[in-house]
């Protein structure tokens, strides 16, 4: 009974109107953009055009799920992109030339599920060097990350001496066919990214709610010192979220290169900007210690829409960076102005 | 009479959404003299203090110096008609070192373009000297400890050679000996005409130190008198409008067997010499011990030797019999040890994290089944550590730093008490905390003792931890210099003991 009445508090206490117009701003910013939209472009307002926009954001959306986690901690993932081309270079060299083996002169394919898997667990590993360069050796996540960004991306370009795999549906007689049925596949009409976006989606808010582990990305984010003398491990934590990073980067990788049928070294080029961009709008803070997945996927849909309205509506794609740095920029300023009301609101409760 | 005041508050009212600071508030500053402003944590001192200074304005009411209207509208205003200020919260940079922090926004400068490093290092050590400190101008901030960062900060206002000084709580980190110094250094000031407020929690130290007294409550303005005419009692009377003082009761506890033991604790320092030298002591079921030293003696350290935090230590730490040495500090917590923070800010409490979470950071495994935290259970916790200390909250989930300082202070208790250790390390628990949570605090600390709890406790308060211990044990330079059983001890016998090794050459 006593939770209920604490509940009732907790409630009344944050329904003041501008504290909620305020924590709803991402939102409120999606809907005006959908608003605006649908008048200025054409066909905006269509499923079909929302289910394409949809695709688009699902694969901005995984890496931006990492990224909040890695920033909550008070770090940076500028690797990213690469991850996401090592990934598709990988998937798509082994399907299109399987594992050569020159030592014992003979060539291996796997079915598409391993690769998956291998793809999957590379991700884990390069987000796991990150960890323990920016753990053990102490490098500032920036740094780090700044080097497996070059080093990533230079892997991808060797592993194909820079050409681009195409037609990555496998020969039958290898066991290899059905890689593009990852990026096509649909169920209920909804293309599988987005049903995995939202899968993913789930398990990190699981995590970040619910388990001891989420409490510890927010603690070391907040104040690694007291997090460290509260019993966390620390360095398993930032092991964690790059590792998670890495997964996910992996995984936007397989799908983009499932979806084109097709990996070019290119993959996944500048991805990292939008997936700060989108953990940002979403309310994360850069300094640690605050963020949300929802408000990260929210920030996601923000930046497709944009993206994809400005597109149909024409505007030139120079016009586009000017307004996305613009919109990016002002929700910063926003979130601010959000954190600043809080304090005082806070304060006032010091002195009841 | 009227001609002894330099400067006169009148009516002073400070309104913060939801909530009034300040009531109409008279404070007068008697020229040249120590005038003490005390009240509890709320009271209003430090917003009082904040609008002198000139970081806050009034929302009503006037600032009178000198007899001359005057309107501060920054702390540049203030600073030009002469106001400094010390803040409780020490304004240093850790990336900077000692010179530069002194001199920060008022470097001497050659040509008005280049810092002059050669003659602001000459003037730090001046002022450090003034102060009998003898820190290097050269050390970086983040390198030193609490104590002497607040010297640092002191050295940083007397640098601006203000008529008026502002001290808020500039003693919370000092041992008595940089007390004593610090006095004298006020009483220099004084026969210079500088005119010093002073804020403090430690009511001793005001009727030492103080010649004008103003008591505030809630906001308001309750009673202005002459130092020499009145005493504790009265103080207490006023602040709190009752009589009882911060309870220093102590309810004699049957102790038990050996929980605690260190043998031959070492940490060497950097550059030679240890930081704990040889350390030896046990700790029994049910026994509070008091730890009394100087700053740099060693005492935060051995708590932090006894955590786990230096690896470089040696010697044997058991907890029931079983070795911790070599244990993480998680596998510390486990095996029943748990540290109250000196630095609650820096390492006792995540700012961005709600009272509740704070409050269950380190025992979140006790209430999880596998990955999941049972949010029944790890509320059942939250509200019964509420209860028991007493914490002033509206509901756990708002923010920590909504909370006081003293409230503060008793959720890093409860993380620690919510992880069941069988030892309990306590930093200067009540450091920054007013006498209704001090008062609190103490009556924990017995009920603790009483469970069986073995609890070891760290303060600079003579009168504290002489009315708290069951047994004293005195450092001075990481050696055991002193231990003395609750009838044994007097405040000369440990002052006498920490300086050990400390003698002046004359």
């Amino acid at each position: 009974m006593l939770k209920n009445n604490l509940k009732i508090e907790m409630y009344k206490n944050k329904l003041s109107p501008g504290i909620i117009l305020l924590k709803l701003r991402t939102f409120i910013m999606l809907g005006a953009l959908l608003i605006f939209f649908s008048f200025r472009a054409p066909n905006f307002l269509s499923i079909g055009n929302f289910l394409i926009m949809s695709k688009h954001v699902a694969i901005y959306s995984f890496l931006a799920i990492g990224m909040t986690f890695v920033i909550i901690t008070g770090g940076i993932d500028l690797s990213v992109g690469s991850i996401v081309g090592l990934a598709a270079m990988i998937a798509g060299g082994l399907i299109h030339e399987g594992l050569v083996l020159n030592l014992f002169g003979i060539t291996i394919y796997y079915n598409v599920i391993i690769i998956i898997f291998i793809t999957l667990v590379m991700g884990i590993l390069v987000g796991g060097i990150n960890g323990i360069v920016i753990t053990k050796c102490k490098v500032a996540p920036f740094i780090a990350t700044l080097g497996m960004y070059y080093v990533a991306r230079g892997f991808a370009n060797i592993r194909s001496g820079g050409e681009t795999f195409s037609n990555l549906v496998g020969k039958s007689e290898y066991g290899n066919t059905g890689f593009p049925i990852l990026g096509s596949a649909s169920f209920f009409g909804i293309n599988l990214s987005i049903w995995l976006m939202i899968i993913i989606a789930a398990i990190a808010i699981y995590i970040a709610k619910k388990t001891p582990l989420g409490r510890h990305i927010f603690a070391v984010g907040g104040n690694e010192n007291a997090a460290k003398l509260s019993g966390i491990n620390v360095d398993n934590t930032r092991m964690f979220v790059y590792m998670f990073s890495g997964f996910c980067s992996a995984l936007a990788g397989l799908i983009i290169a499932s979806q084109l049928v097709a990996a070019h070294p290119a993959t996944g080029e500048t991805y990292e900007l939008n997936a700060i961009a989108a953990a940002v709008l979403g309310g994360t803070s850069m300094s640690g210690g605050r963020g949300s997945i929802f408000g990260t996927i929210v920030g996601a849909f923000v930046i497709g829409v944009l993206n994809d309205g400005m597109s149909m509506m024409g505007i030139t794609e120079f016009w586009q960076k000017v307004i996305k740095g613009t919109v990016i920029v002002i929700a910063v300023i926003v979130d601010q102005l959000q954190a600043n009301i809080q304090k005082k609101i806070a304060l006032q409760q010091q002195n009841k | 009479m009227t001609n002894d005041i330099i400067l006169r508050a009148r009516g002073i009212t400070k309104v913060f959404p939801g909530t009034i600071a300040l009531n109409n508030v008279d404070f007068n500053v008697y020229h040249g003299k120590v005038n003490v402003l005390v009240g509890e944590n709320g009271a209003g001192k430090s917003t009082l203090m904040k609008i002198l200074a000139g970081v806050e304005q009034p929302t009503k009411g006037e600032i009178l110096l000198e007899n001359r209207p005057v309107h501060f509208k920054s702390t540049h205003d203030a600073s030009a008609y002469g106001i400094g200020m010390i803040f409780q919260e020490l304004n240093l940079f850790p990336n900077l070192n000692v010179s530069e922090n002194i001199h920060i926004a008022n470097e001497i400068t050659k040509a008005k373009v280049f810092i002059d490093h050669k003659t602001q290092d000459i003037k730090t050590i001046e002022l450090l000297k003034r102060l009998e400190h003898e820190i290097d101008p050269h050390e970086l901030i983040s390198n030193l400890r609490i104590g002497q960062q607040q010297i640092v900060e002191i050295a940083k206002a007397l640098s601006l050679e203000n008529n008026i000084l502002i001290m808020d709580e500039p003693t919370s980190a000092l041992s008595n000996e940089e007390v004593d110094i610090l006095f004298k250094v006020i009483e220099d000031l004084k026969s210079h005409g500088v005119s010093i407020i002073y804020i403090s929690h430690r009511l001793e130290e005001l009727l030492k130190i103080g010649d004008y007294i103003t008591v505030l409550k809630d906001g308001k303005l309750i009673e202005e008198s002459k130092i020499d005419l009145i005493d504790i009692p009265w103080i207490i009377t006023k602040m709190t409008g009752s009589a009882t003082s911060a309870a220093y009761d102590h309810k004699t506890v049957k102790l038990g067997e050996e929980l605690l033991k260190v043998e031959a604790l070492t940490l060497p320092r950097l550059g030679g010499g240890y930081t704990l030298d040889n350390f030896s002591f046990n700790l029994k079921k049910g026994e509070i011990l008091g730890l009394y030293g100087l700053m740099g003696a060693g005492r935060t350290e051995l708590f932090e030797c006894l955590m786990g935090i230096h690896k470089e230590a040696s010697g044997n730490i058991w907890i029931d019999g079983k070795s911790i040495m070599g244990y993480s500090i998680r596998k510390r917590i486990k095996s029943g040890i748990a540290l109250i923070p000196e630095d609650r800010q820096r390492e006792g409490l995540v700012q961005t994290l709600s009272v509740a979470h704070n409050l269950t950071l380190s025992s979140l495994e006790s209430a999880s089944k596998y990955f999941h935290i049972i949010r029944k259970k790890e509320y059942e916790n939250i509200n019964r550590i509420i209860k028991e200390l007493s914490v002033k909250v509206a509901y756990p989930d708002i923010i920590i730093s909504s909370l006081s300082g003293g409230n503060q202070q008793k959720i890093v208790i409860g993380k620690a008490l919510l992880t069941a250790p069988k030892v309990l390390l306590m930093d200067e628990p009540t450091r920054g905390i007013d006498v209704a949570a001090k008062s609190d605090v103490f009556k924990i600390i017995n009920l603790l003792a009483s469970k069986g709890f073995g609890i070891i406790i760290i303060t600079t308060e003579l009168k504290e931890i002489l009315a708290i211990s069951d047994r004293v044990i005195v450092l001075s330079k990481g050696k055991k210099t002193g231990e003395f059983l609750r009838k044994d001890a007097t405040e000369e016998s440990l002052v006498k003991a920490s300086a050990v090794g400390h003698e002046i050459k004359h």
